[in-house]
């Protein structure tokens, strides 16, 4: 181990506190959605994308239909285009196998803290080395503690309301991720319509998941419409 | 409990899982080759997550219904701006889960125990 891959696993330490609840959170609506314990670890070590993972068993939840839950569970996790290309400059000196094996822990926080600590040239840290630092340690203590989050499910109480943890994680994800007034627009868009259209859900028999692909669509045309108002 | 069949939730586990891979690769595979996402598609990808969580949200904090207030009282509504404004505040998951959890509790359970 070198200091590099240390640094790293240091660095991870202040994130883990906040992947920790999502985690627990997740195993719980894992449990909840009737997956198996495999299954449940499966996602988490071959998804190993938390907003994805959750959305995914929340609309295993509610029934929706096969193809709705694939295509949502992968829109969400579009915009990692955006990492891969961003941070793909700082991995040209690899050789193939590694840069496959480098892709694999490319999340949100990966991305985010290694692309802040690239740009701190005067630290000169071996890239490689201290991305897999964070990368390892957020994924061995995502694993974990989704398990534990599963085992735990079943022992609390429903009077307690759980499951509200879930919008307050996406909350918690949304909120700060929200830099501009067209992201704004966006999002309450996509609110205003994704109500709506749960409301068809339930009176009219829309298919469930449906209703969350419309809204996010609504959404995103509107963002980029008020980015090209507001450009003018 | 869902309806689905054990197979189909590994279908859902390894179709994302190996597409959600690929989005990973993709970039740092082809760079020397593209190295730049067309500014149309990155455009439409900022608003991604801002869209899909929202509408993730905005459900499950009020029941859908055509009387705008009826939805508006609702406790879940409530403890969820207390927890957005907690997340603008400190950007932090854990405090915002737990403040928004018991907002919930204190509004849920609150007034039984004082009347």
């Amino acid at each position: 181990m070198t200091e590099d891959f240390k640094a790293g696993a240091r660095d991870s330490i202040g994130i883990l506190l906040g992947l920790v609840p999502f985690a627990l959170v997740f195993g719980i609506a894992a449990d909840g959605a009737g997956l198996s314990t495999i299954q449940t670890v499966a996602m988490s070590a071959g998804i190993f994308a938390g907003t994805a993972q959750l959305v995914t068993v929340e609309l295993i939840a509610a029934n929706a239909g096969l193809a709705i839950v694939i295509v949502t569970g992968i829109v969400v996790n579009l915009r990692m285009l955006m990492y891969s290309a961003s941070i793909a400059p700082h991995f040209t000196e690899y050789g193939q196998r590694t840069r496959a094996v480098l892709a694999y822990f490319l999340t949100d926080h990966v991305y985010a803290m290694s692309i802040a600590e690239y740009a701190e040239e005067a630290r000169s840290r071996n890239k490689r080395l201290y991305y897999l630092g964070l990368g390892v340690s957020i994924w061995l203590v995502w694993v974990a503690a989704t398990v534990v989050g599963y085992v735990l499910g079943a022992g609390i109480p429903e009077s307690l309301n759980l499951m509200f943890a879930i919008p307050l994680v996406f909350l918690a994800i949304l909120v700060p991720a929200i830099e501009d007034a067209p992201q704004v627009v966006a999002a309450l868009a996509s609110a205003v319509v994704a109500i709506a259209a749960a409301y068809a859900v339930a009176e009219f028999g829309l298919p469930r998941g449906l209703d969350l692909l419309i809204a996010a669509a609504v959404g995103i045309v509107a963002g980029v419409t008020a980015e090209e108002v507001m450009a003018r | 409990m869902s309806e689905y069949a054990v197979l189909e939730i590994w279908a859902v586990i390894l179709v994302i899982a190996v597409a959600t891979y690929l989005i990973r690769l993709s970039f740092i595979h082809l760079f020397g080759r593209i190295n730049q996402v067309p500014p149309r598609v990155t455009l439409v990808l900022k608003f991604v997550p801002a869209a899909v969580l929202a509408a993730l949200v905005a459900p499950q904090l009020v029941t859908p219904s055509p009387d705008v207030a009826e939805m508006v009282v609702d406790e879940r509504l409530a403890a969820g701006i207390v927890a957005a404004a907690v997340a603008w505040w400190r950007g932090d998951i854990l405090v915002t889960i737990l403040v928004g959890m018991v907002a919930l509790w204190a509004l849920q359970f609150g007034p039984t125990l004082v009347f």
